[in-house]
């Protein structure tokens, strides 16, 4: 298989996934297990996304402290981009002193 | 706006006409995501390139896969002289979640322009529309619209110009993607126990898995997280 093969099938097969879910039909979407799982799904998706880019591949101090303080601004209800900064400002400072 | 005077008076400044607040909500927050995860192009650009993919495959892929963990995956392959079928099927199967978020995103989005909408059905995407229920269309597009903007730009600047961009990571910017999805799921988790217990377990259930099964994998397998609730 050469590289632009590999490229191509990435991208359709990408592309099917996507349309897949949105393309189910309407009788599967709205029997009631479906419409329960579809709704509770991205919350254990989005939770496990959470846990495996933060500790995936191994503990990271700086990155941790940056999620750390990404949960005190979320308790202190800052605004959703300023978690965000602070998640980047916290990490990338920690990495640039070293420590 | 209002160079002519407005003829009726303004009670929300600040906001644009017909722009809601919950509406303003969705869209800021979908660009300032669109703009924070969508710089991670670079490191995809750099990597793509470094890994040994030309100019054009790093950029095909960024826009016609347009789903970041794919795209590392492919690069990763090809960067380690992996076989490229496995490598194909790896980039799958970490797009699989795609369509579960599709799912329930079908219920929310129009129907009308279901093959363009589609291309944008990824984690970030997503999590903007779910976290903002009552205008999930506004939250969904204008997190596409800036992400994929952003995310082909600095892929095309990354792979043109390879080892004159630093490593994002210096920047923090690999903490900037947990730390979106826990903003945008925090809502759900602080009003009910049982998404907490849910994110829990697919948490638990997708670190546990990670040393053992391939990239993708563990995060699908959380979703079995969600069975367990719908099960009893």
């Amino acid at each position: 298989m050469s590289l632009w093969w590999a490229v191509i099938a990435t991208c359709v097969g990408c592309y099917l996934l996507k349309y897949a879910g949105l393309a189910a039909p309407r009788k599967v979407l709205d029997h009631p297990a479906v419409r329960r799982f579809a709704t509770v799904v991205p919350v254990a998706l989005l939770a496990a996304l959470i846990a495996v880019q933060s500790f995936g591949q191994g503990f990271d101090g700086p990155r941790t402290a940056g999620l750390a303080a990404a949960v005190v601004a979320l308790l202190l209800r800052a605004p959703f981009l300023v978690v965000l900064v602070v998640a980047a400002v916290v990490t990338g400072l920690l990495r640039i002193t070293g420590m | 706006m209002g160079q002519g005077g407005p003829l009726v008076p303004d009670l929300r400044p600040n906001v644009p006409a017909g722009l809601m607040p919950a509406r303003q909500d969705a869209v800021r927050a979908g660009l300032g995501v669109g703009l924070a995860v969508g710089v991670s192009g670079l490191a995809f650009g750099a990597a793509a390139v470094t890994a040994g993919l030309s100019v054009a495959q790093a950029c095909a892929l960024s826009l016609f896969a347009f789903t970041g963990a794919s795209q590392f995956a492919l690069a990763g392959v090809v960067a380690g002289g992996g076989a490229l079928v496995p490598g194909v099927a790896g980039a799958l199967l970490l797009g699989a979640r795609n369509g579960l978020y599709g799912l329930r995103l079908a219920a929310l989005l129009p129907a009308r322009f279901r093959a363009f909408t589609a291309h944008g059905v990824i984690d970030e995407t997503s999590a903007v529309a779910f976290a903002h229920p009552g205008e999930a269309r506004a939250g969904f597009f204008a997190t596409f619209a800036s992400l994929y903007v952003t995310w082909n730009l600095t892929t095309f600047l990354a792979a043109a110009g390879a080892s004159a961009v630093g490593d994002p990571a210096v920047f923090g910017l690999d903490a900037v993607g947990p730390a979106t999805f826990l903003a945008l799921l925090w809502p759900r988790l602080k009003e009910s126990a049982e998404d907490r217990k849910v994110a829990l377990a697919g948490a638990a259930v997708a670190l546990a898995a990670t040393p053992f099964l391939p990239p993708g994998v563990p995060v699908l397998l959380a979703a079995a997280g969600a069975l367990v609730v719908l099960v009893r």
